[in-house]
């Protein structure tokens, strides 16, 4: 049974260990902060991997080398080993708290930092079960919302709620799909108007929930163009598994280009 | 320790009278609390089956989303979202919750610690029928219109506060509310009864530090519970006031749900995710922690060895339980709350994996130069090790905030709280049933039948949870009835058959067990007063142990609880009860 439980163990671990290195499982990342957060994977991956691999190749050796023989010999009798204790916590608590210094720096620039001066502000609305996105126009300010003007069936800004006899709002574009110019900062602002949604674009290496009552202000930038998906990440209701996107990066030319023909539509 | 008999005073004889005659006071109403820790194993029981035929409807819904299945026939995604909201609550509360602290620790503290019964057995009692009560509302809410509620375990408002916001938001998910509240209320008391005897009745001699670790694993639980519960309550009750009261703790104002505007103002959704994980974090050491302890007791039953570094493990123990207060809001990254408390959380997270290291450390230490017994408790104990440093060391990624933001609300965290809170937590169970098995019913469970159980369960749990890591990674959120709208999920699509498959396999096996445990039940071989050779005192004495647990004796205690292989001792074990000598250590 020793001899079995040790191959158990051995083949788990290298079976387990292989295909997290078999294939690229990550996304295509395309975000100015995408590889500070995959390098940070990447350091922890290395250092779990080796004490997973370690753990477990120990603890099949043991089991094996420390079986029971049918001898007479007795185990040893040990109550530990306090030396041994000590240098164990030690390490660990280097290695954990180490990590996590390393790491907090990638989190406070993608979250304590606002959006750069100049970013382009865009609002992404959550509700059930779909997003929508907002575009200030030319007087770079969102127009006023009113719940009680809120209508999703039709669609467009009637589906946000946005006060037509605010001034600001004239010139506000609702789109659903989250078109963006490349190489520019994005100033986003999370709002839903029923339950909470998670915006979460994997390419970005980017999530943040939609919680109602807040308005929460992220920041990115996209760094190469292309179609990439938006899923829901936080649990909305019976739709949440469809409730998805696209957000479409295109050259900063083409992107004014399509801002103008939705201007244009509006008319 | 000393050798020197403690200060613990012995329990007084006179509170446990008689054995009770009539079926009812007996069986059903019964204050003893090896009866009550049966009844509450039982209710675990018929939960599990529960919540694993509904994971299993799940996992086929998920592959093959038209397929007809029995008694269930062809799943919708919010009934998807029924049943996984149904199994999380089950498995979390009915199963890891009730099994191994209120099951074994009825069965097995007061027997560990030389007392006759828990201190108030008439709370015991209570505690146990309010639970089985909350059971059957929990249930009642799959009956009732609308179904159950869809909005998951952590049931996250405004979704389960406006009953618009999904079918199952009405009635169901009041239903659930109430049913978690009686829940709360009966864990408080049960955590009451456990400290109280854990302090109070301890047998002579039987100090803090010579109980066995499955002793401290309960105290300690029995802690996290009543500091934990009262929070949870206190959340639900907020909640079921918000839904029928037109109070808005949890609700801000300006919503509008399926075109209607929603009647509430100045309440903070956030709020809840406070309470909850408040709650909910502790609540994942409430699962593990006895298993920890049962873990703990047999590496060194059956590597006939000490507990390497038993005051380490005491110490872990704590520290987990008091840190484990400190980091909720790491379940909160992506919430909107503050980023710069997700400092403190993420800090407070790493840090608790230190004592986690060292557990893991102690229990290779104890089989280090020892003689393993290849017992089926053993081979469950073993693979608690392996699962436990597996889902374990998902953690550190979680951790850290800024790697929680590909992975938050991915299958890496169903993965990860899978492996450490669902299955090594099974684990710690089915060890604690085959070792305990013996002094409960009188009789050895199948020895074969128990093996072939733990090979495909422990392979099998490896095939379903280890690839969910992998799904995670390539962003696939959880709680998705169908990957077919998501366009990037589709070629996921093999790796989620997979899963179902070993689940198919898995689910089937436990058939096993069922079968091992009634059939031994009736059939099985007689069983020795200490089959396994044992030294704790649910061993000094008879099978199963007479209604005062030690027959009119109060057991005396004179060493710690791990002494095996003691050099010139003519056994390789010395009883707790035993006064022969052991060296000074």
């Amino acid at each position: 049974m020793g001899l079995a439980l040790l191959l158990i163990i051995w083949l788990i671990t290298f079976f387990s260990s292989y295909f997290f290195v078999a294939h690229a499982w990550w996304p295509h990342a395309i975000s100015a902060s995408a590889p500070y957060i995959d390098h940070q994977w990447h350091l922890t991956f290395v250092a779990m991997g080796v004490i997973f691999i370690m753990a477990q190749v120990t603890l099949g050796l043991f089991v094996w080398r420390f079986r029971d023989r049918g001898d007479t010999a007795k185990a040893s009798y040990s109550h530990g080993n306090n030396k041994l204790e000590l240098t164990w916590t030690v390490l660990t608590a280097v290695l954990f708290l180490g990590l996590n210094a390393i790491g907090s720096p990638i989190w406070a620039a993608e979250r304590f930092q606002p959006a750069d001066q100049g970013a382009m502000k865009v609002e992404v609305t959550g509700l059930q079960f779909a997003w929508y996105f907002r575009y200030t126009g030319a007087d770079n300010k969102f127009g006023s919302t009113r719940p009680e003007l809120e209508d999703a069936s039709l669609g467009g800004l009637s589906a946000l709620g946005v006060d037509p006899n605010d001034p600001t709002s004239k010139d506000d574009v609702v789109s659903g799909i989250l078109e963006l110019p490349v190489n520019t900062e994005i100033d986003l602002t999370l709002r839903s108007q029923d339950v909470i949604h998670s915006f979460f674009v994997p390419a970005m290496r980017f999530k943040q929930d939609a919680v109602p009552g807040l308005m929460i202000h992220m920041h990115f930038r996209p760094e190469q163009t292309g179609d990439y998906e938006i899923a829901c990440a936080e649990l909305c209701g019976l739709g949440h598994y469809k409730m998805h996107g696209i957000m479409r990066v295109v050259s900063e030319q083409d992107f004014q280009k399509w801002l103008a023909a939705r201007e244009a539509d509006k008319q | 320790m000393t050798q020197s008999q403690g200060p613990a005073g012995a329990a007084p004889a006179t509170v446990h009278g008689h054995a009770p005659t009539g079926f009812i006071r007996k069986y059903i109403f019964s204050l003893d609390h090896k009866v009550i820790g049966i009844q509450y194993y039982f209710l675990a029981l018929s939960a599990v089956c529960v919540g694993m035929i509904l994971s299993l409807a799940m996992r086929i819904h998920m592959v093959w989303p038209d397929a007809s299945i029995p008694f269930f026939g062809a799943i919708k995604p919010e009934q998807y979202l029924t049943l996984m909201t149904m199994h999380g609550t089950i498995m979390v509360f009915f199963v890891l919750t009730t099994a191994p602290q209120s099951g074994f620790g009825n069965y097995f503290l007061p027997i560990q610690i030389g007392a006759p019964d828990m201190a108030f057995p008439t709370l015991n009692m209570l505690s146990f029928w309010t639970t089985f009560l909350s059971f059957a509302v929990m249930i009642s809410a799959f009956f009732v219109a609308g179904g159950a509620p869809l909005s998951g375990w952590t049931n996250y408002p405004t979704l389960s506060a406006i009953p618009l916001a999904g079918p199952g938001e009405g009635l169901g998910e009041d239903l659930w509310l109430i049913s978690i509240a009686l829940f709360c209320v009966a864990s408080m008391m049960g955590a009451l009864n456990f400290i109280t005897t854990t302090l109070d009745l301890r047998a002579k001699g039987m100090t803090l530090m010579r109980m066995p670790l499955t002793c401290w694993s309960w105290f300690i639980t029995a802690i996290l519970g009543l500091l934990a519960f009262g929070v949870l309550l206190a959340g639900g009750i907020l909640l079921l006031m918000d839904r029928n009261l037109g109070t808005s703790f949890f609700v801000p104002g300006g919503l509008v749900v399926s075109g209607v505007p929603v009647q509430h103002s100045g309440g903070s959704p956030l709020l809840w995710q406070h309470l909850f994980w408040f709650f909910g974090h502790p609540e994942v050491y409430i699962a593990i922690l006895p298993g920890m302890g049962v873990a703990s007791q047999l590496l060194s039953t059956f590597s006939r060895k000490p507990i390497f570094g038993y005051k380490a493990m005491v110490y872990a123990m704590m520290s987990i339980g008091i840190l484990g207060f400190m980091v909720w809001g790491h379940h909160m990254f992506m919430s909107g709350m503050s980023p710069y408390s997700a400092f403190a959380f993420s800090f407070m997270t790493m840090a608790i994996g230190v004592p986690s290291a060292i557990k893991t450390f102690n229990w290779l230490g104890t089989m280090w130069k020892g003689k393993i017994r290849f017992t089926v408790p053993m081979l469950f104990a073993i693979g608690f090790v392996s699962l436990f440093v597996s889902g374990g060391l998902s953690g550190p990624f979680l951790a850290q905030p800024a790697i929680d933001i590909p992975l938050h609300d991915t299958y890496f965290v169903v993965a990860h709280f899978h492996l450490i809170m669902g299955v090594a937590a099974i684990f710690g169970i089915f060890a604690a049933t085959y070792y305990w098995f013996p002094k409960m019913y009188g009789r050895m469970m199948n020895d074969t039948l128990g093996k072939i159980h733990f090979v495909i369960t422990f392979i099998g749990a490896y095939c379903i949870f280890m690839p969910m890591h992998y799904l995670g990674m390539a962003g696939n959120p959880r709680r998705y009835s169908q990957f077919t709208e998501v366009k990037y999920l589709a070629p996921l699509l093999p790796i989620h058959k997979f899963i179902t498959y070993a689940a198919i396999i898995t689910v089937s096996a436990q058939l096993i067990f069922l079968f091992n445990f009634f059939w031994s039940m009736k059939k099985g071989k007689k069983a020795a007063q200490n089959p396994w050779e044992a030294t704790t005192l649910e061993w000094t004495t008879a099978t199963p142990p007479p209604h005062d647990n030690f027959g009119g004796v109060t057991p005396v205690v004179y060493h710690g609880p791990y002494e095996y292989s003691v050099p010139g001792a003519d056994k390789d074990y010395i009883m707790q009860t035993d006064p022969a000598p052991v060296p000074a250590h």
